[in-house]
């Protein structure tokens, strides 16, 4: 199957290690993965802050970039919901072009786990192994928009892709939260707009992960991971974040 | 002898400049105790209403089954108000129709003149919050006794609620003492929470007592029967209602269930949803007035529910049943508190009703949210908050109300991110700037992302670089 990576855009310029982590992970399970070189954001920072006529012609250009590819594969919930839930205020209902794009468009874990179904994960022929303390971080738009997991204010059951991906790593030993799904307070430009509530917010994210006994977060969104990396570092917090696919690729804790 | 018709005082709403959230939050969201109190008190009404939820099998069928209902009956709204008044007035009660909140105000004071009364005992309503009756009312030299607890302490405070279920859920105990000294004139320093109940209790009887009108608000209006349901966990509307001959029961017009068979599936939703019980202590059903010497007035107000029913993308806020769970979930609301939001409905909810009345003084509101979805997952009649919260946004940048900071930000991205090219250099620019200027430079506090975060490490090379390097598209890698 050919695939095209879409690597949001903070992942591309800051985060390269977790788009090669991804490019690798698919690569190692047989797929043709390229990356469009023309793509830069899907849009998501001008949609939010509701500048639709800026984020119109980036949107337009995403669609046009991606749609001759026949899946698009993208580390990051929050702008594959983009993509999926909220790119219809900028195409004609008819779209072929863009249906097929808003159709094709996935989060890695879900293809990981949907499309693909995989059952287990491989690195040099060995199974993958992590044997560290890690705590899930489940970013917003990956459980609600996704639906990537339950959320405990829905009582609707749902299997935990990300978590499921997780459990065929080897050696990790779980540690849980006490919030099991709140929101670390990233949230965008809301981490710029609202910086006390932002930060606060991300303070009581990390010291749940803390108190958890966890060594390392991890989450299939880096965006929430950048923001509360960003307080980490600050106050020298003893534990640190890793994206899943990273661990699914067999990266070892860095050191 | 003629009567002189007293005259009515009827004071212009203050328009005041308001805050945006972020400033007006700042306070409360910063100070090292309440904030994390706060939102620990809430968190707590959100955890026991997540047991509850959990032991109905049929929660998520429930809520569909609200939101089908007040889907419906919002469609027929005219024809099911028409029915209610017709049973309401079969009944025995007194029906008025109320075109805003002035309207609403001038009828109650009407009813009170009628019967030559200055005492008034009052149960919790936001519409009458929203209408500013109570402010209304003490101009016009009636007395009004809030007897809901909360309510109370927050009058006596000369404040207004910070929460619709919880309205004083911003004090401590220790505040709530110090009110009570001072006004009720309890022991100085006391803060038993049960000896503080007592005294408004005492305090509240003789209030009750002397009331001679009691005005409630109305949880559900039941069309069928023409019937008003009031909840409340004190029984602080029973007294009110019960005691004097008069009772005037203030409606909003969104606020009717067809049939008495509907009535269950929103008492099941509302009390859990609410605070975690079961089922709130009282839910009182009132047909029509209690005997030949009692009188029933229900006030039906509209004031701006019509124009939000024309909405299509607003209109699911109508069926909002006030049970306060999207504030009790709320990350923002729990940590800057409900007087952030500068309006009588606090918290997501709020923040989509506000614009509704003025956009450009509640502009701020829709940002004060980092769209979790949370609100959306929790309404238990399935209003879809944060998307609703991102629709005002979309209508804020298209009627040119953002600021101006932003709106350059995001032109200036949009044209960033139509080239490649460009993006790339600026990524370059970004990351070297990051590696060779000095700390204080890229991280001061114009800098808001910098005020409490560091910036991310940059990189040697962007992913696209290390592709273009290590991948050919040519020989694509097997």
């Amino acid at each position: 199957m050919a695939v095209a990576l879409f690597i949001p855009c903070y992942l591309d310029q800051f985060y390269p290690n977790v788009a090669i982590a991804t490019l690798e992970l698919l690569e190692s399970l047989g797929l043709d993965v390229v990356f469009p070189t023309d793509q830069t954001c899907c849009g998501q920072p001008m949609a939010n802050t509701g500048c639709n006529n800026d984020c119109a012609p980036v949107a337009r250009r995403f669609v046009e970039i991606f749609s001759p590819y026949e899946t698009i594969v993208c580390p990051s919930g929050s702008c594959t919901s983009m993509v999926r839930n909220h790119y219809d205020d900028y195409f004609e209902k008819g779209d072929e072009k863009f249906q097929h794009v808003k159709n094709r468009t996935f989060d890695l874990c879900e293809f990981l786990y949907d499309e693909l179904k995989i059952k287990e994960l491989k690195s040099d022929g060995k199974p993958v192994r992590f044997p560290h303390k890690v705590s899930l971080h489940q970013s917003c738009h990956g459980l609600r928009e996704l639906r990537l997991s339950s959320c405990s204010e829905n009582m609707t059951k749902r299997e935990n892709k990300v978590r499921g991906l997780l459990d065929l790593v080897e050696g990790i030993e779980w540690c849980t939260l006490s919030r099991v799904d709140e929101c670390c307070g990233f949230g965008g430009t809301f981490a710029v707009n609202e910086p006390d509530v932002s930060a606060s917010m991300g303070r009581d994210r990390i010291a749940d992960h803390v108190a958890s006994g966890s060594e390392v977060m991890v989450s299939a969104d880096m965006s929430c991971l950048m923001h509360l990396q960003g307080l980490i570092r600050r106050e020298k917090t003893p534990i640190q974040v890793m994206h899943v696919a990273e661990i699914l690729a067999g990266r070892p804790l860095p050191s | 002898m003629t009567q002189v018709a007293l005259p009515i005082v009827d004071r212009p709403a203050e328009k005041k400049i308001k805050l945006d959230h972020t400033n007006a939050a700042r306070a409360f969201v910063t100070n090292p105790d309440r904030a994390p109190w706060h939102d620990e008190s809430l968190w707590f009404v959100r955890s026991k209403r997540d047991k509850q939820a959990s032991i109905i099998p049929e929660w998520e069928y429930l809520r569909s089954l609200a939101s089908q209902v007040k889907t419906a009956t919002i469609a027929n709204l005219g024809d099911y108000l028409v029915e209610f008044e017709r049973n309401a007035t079969d009944a025995g009660a007194v029906v008025h129709w109320a075109a805003d909140a002035k309207e609403h105000n001038r009828i109650v004071l009407g009813i009170l003149r009628d019967h030559e009364t200055t005492k008034i005992v009052k149960s919790k309503s936001m519409l009458t919050e929203e209408c500013g009756l109570n402010h209304f009312l003490e101009d016009n030299g009636i007395d009004v006794v809030d007897t809901d607890l909360g309510e109370r302490i927050v009058q006596l405070r000369h404040e207004t609620p910070s929460h619709i279920v919880l309205p004083a859920i911003h004090l401590k105990k220790e505040e709530v003492g110090e009110t009570f000294h001072e006004h009720l004139g309890t022991e100085k320093g006391a803060k038993d929470p049960k000896y503080l109940a007592e005294a408004a209790r005492g305090h509240l009887r003789d209030k009750f007592l002397a009331g001679e009108v009691g005005i409630t608000g109305v949880n559900f209006g039941i069309a069928e029967t023409g019937g008003v349901v009031v909840c409340t966990n004190e029984g602080n509307a029973d007294l009110g209602a019960s005691l004097p001959r008069v009772h005037i029961a203030c409606m909003g017009i969104e606020k009717l269930v067809p049939r008495l068979h509907d009535l269950g599936i929103f008492t099941r939703l509302l009390g859990r949803s609410a605070t975690g019980q079961p089922i709130t202590a009282y839910t009182s059903h009132f047909h029509g007035p209690r005997d030949e010497n009692s009188e029933l007035h229900i006030v039906l107000v509209d004031n701006g529910r019509s124009k939000l029913r024309q909405s299509d993308e607003f209109r699911a806020a109508m069926h909002c049943i006030r049970c306060g769970a999207c504030m009790n979930t709320c990350p923002v609301y729990r940590r800057s508190g409900g007087h952030s939001y500068q309006a009588t409905v606090p918290g997501p909810i709020g923040s989509v009703l506000s614009p509704t009345r003025d956009l450009k003084e509640h502009k701020s509101l829709p940002y004060a949210c980092s769209l979790c979805g949370s609100c959306t997952d929790v309404c238990p009649v399935k209003i879809p908050l944060h998307h609703q919260l991102l629709a005002w946004r979309k209508e804020i940048g298209f009627m040119n109300l953002l600021s101006y900071d932003k709106r350059i930000s995001m032109k200036a991205a949009s044209i960033l991110f139509r080239s490649a090219k460009l993006f790339s250099f600026a990524g370059w620019v970004g990351r070297k700037a990051l590696k060779v200027l000095p700390h204080w430079v890229t991280h001061q506090r114009f800098n808001t992302w910098t005020i409490a975060r560091e910036l991310p490490k940059p990189p040697k090379e962007s992913f696209r670089s290390w592709y273009a390097k290590n991948r050919n598209s040519e020989t694509p890698k097997g």
